[in-house]
């Protein structure tokens, strides 16, 4: 993964907030990962345009300049490796 | 229904309670196939009356209130309700991951695509072998053609599938031949699912219970190929629970993550509970979906650790199993609230492993003499009529 690439949720799982959990959730056939919130907040932020750096950039304006660069590239490329995301470019 | 990755917690503290995350709407027992291990009860002709549109809408709608997120749409063969395009575009606007679990007799591409548009999730298709003429003879229908268009719409038009095929001593054998074609047919999922033996299964036990040599070698086969397509297709294989001496974890715990409603709207803690006595068998048209996995007595029967006896009491590994199956206590043991015999720690374990060997045994002397087995009692109305009245 490099940091221009556009990572955008594969067609085969679904992201949703869910209310009984209190938690953004994957789901897929027959299945549901609860996702814990620095997850969460790193998947609401795939939206097929954003590239890795402007995901990086807007988190950390989120969290008040935090460094948040070693954590998202982690997370997403354990998503990529459970198949929920796929990077275009 | 493997892989569901949820928490565990079995409290019995009603404030804490899990919500019922998985809803099976088993919509009709009304079904085109005859496949001998069929899950539903043997009584299928005694269930006349469905829920209406409505209702099922009720019901989708309170259980989502709930909690409820995976849904599925089961049977019987679900697509023989004409509403079902209605029942997804509800589910879906309520937000459940809708799940569709058919043998694909009743769609064609122009239905498929009519459900994407109401925006179902996912289709799992049912085979019954690799070959069309096990294929058609086990399911009672020349289908084994039309449920291979069938996978390939269902890919074609953007869907994640599960194939599933339920094995037993009849087409265990085939198991390469089985993961080749779902290979084949770009399955994303393969569940090789090991016949239960309850409804139908149970009356047919004696020729569908695979043998010890069978079950090792299917097991060889099936790793193999798990680790071969590790990132491709995800593949389902579990021993089958008899061959094993710890039980299976049933349902996740009792009233613990599954909710069935039956066609004729009874909620069961899992599809085959009706067989257990003394259930009262709350319908969905005398109570809400809510006091009845909240409060039910049938949903608390078997609820968190309270009602174990011994050895599953003062068991460290209870938490883990639930004690296995009430359904397979009962058949087993004749009481419920027994250790499930896979156990090895049942008192009742030996006599199970020496009537598996008998089954076994029997089947070989059959064979020998040229005996023919006893056939296959196939799931239909008559059958179903014929076992009532006996």
């Amino acid at each position: 993964m490099n940091k221009d690439q556009i990572p955008s949720l594969s067609q085969m799982f679904r992201f949703q907030w869910e209310e009984a959990q209190n938690s953004y959730v994957i789901l897929y056939p027959e299945g549901m990962v609860k996702l814990s919130g620095s997850a969460g907040e790193i998947m609401k932020q795939l939206d097929g345009e954003a590239t890795v750096a402007s995901i990086i950039q807007n988190l950390s304006d989120l969290f008040d300049g935090a460094d948040v660069g070693d954590d998202v590239i982690a997370f997403l490329s354990e998503a990529e490796s459970n198949g929920w995301i796929e990077f275009k470019q | 229904m493997d892989g569901l990755s949820l928490n565990n917690s079995n409290s019995l503290d009603k404030n804490t309670l899990n919500p019922p995350l998985w809803l099976l709407a088993e919509l009709t027992y009304s079904c085109p196939l005859q496949c001998p291990y069929c899950s539903n009860p043997v009584d299928i002709a005694n269930y006349k009356n469905e829920l209406s549109t409505e209702e099922w809408l009720e019901v989708l709608r309170d259980a989502r209130k709930m909690g409820a997120t995976q849904l599925g749409f089961s049977g019987g063969e679900p697509l023989v309700r004409k509403d079902l395009e209605v029942l997804i575009a509800e589910s879906r606007k309520l937000g459940y991951y809708t799940n569709l679990i058919t043998s694909g007799v009743g769609m064609d591409a122009k239905r498929i695509a009519a459900f994407k548009e109401a925006g179902l999730d996912h289709i799992q298709v049912s085979f019954q072998a690799s070959d069309a003429e096990l294929n058609n003879f086990l399911s009672g229908t020349d289908s084994f053609k039309h449920k291979l268009e069938m996978a390939r719409q269902v890919k074609k038009q953007g869907y994640p599938m599960v194939l599933n095929f339920v094995l037993h001593r009849q087409n265990t054998d085939q198991i390469e031949d089985i993961i080749k074609l779902a290979i084949a047919l770009e399955a994303d999922y393969l569940e090789l699912a090991t016949t239960q033996y309850y409804g139908w299964a149970n009356h047919n036990k004696e020729q569908l219970m695979p043998t010890r040599e069978q079950i090792d070698k299917a097991e060889k086969v099936a790793h193999v190929y798990q680790e071969k397509m590790k990132n491709k297709m995800r593949i389902y294989y579990i021993v089958p629970d008899y061959f094993e001496d710890r039980p299976k974890p049933c349902m996740n715990g009792w009233g613990n993550v599954f909710l069935t409603i039956t066609p004729d709207g009874t909620a069961l803690p899992c599809h085959s509970a009706r067989l257990i006595p003394n259930l009262e068998l709350p319908n969905v048209k005398d109570h809400s979906i809510d006091w009845i996995w909240k409060d039910s007595p049938d949903f608390n029967k078997f609820r968190g650790f309270e009602w174990m006896k011994e050895p599953c009491r003062s068991c460290d590994e209870k938490e883990k199993d639930f004690g296995g199956c009430r359904c397979q206590a009962l058949m087993l043991t004749g009481d419920a609230a027994n250790t499930d015999p896979v156990c090895a720690k049942s008192p009742l374990h030996t006599k199970l492993v020496d009537d598996i060997k008998n089954i076994e045994l029997n089947a070989q002397n059959n064979a020998k003499k040229g005996i023919e087995e006893k056939p296959l009692v196939f799931r239909n109305m008559r059958s179903s009529k014929s076992l009532i009245n006996n």
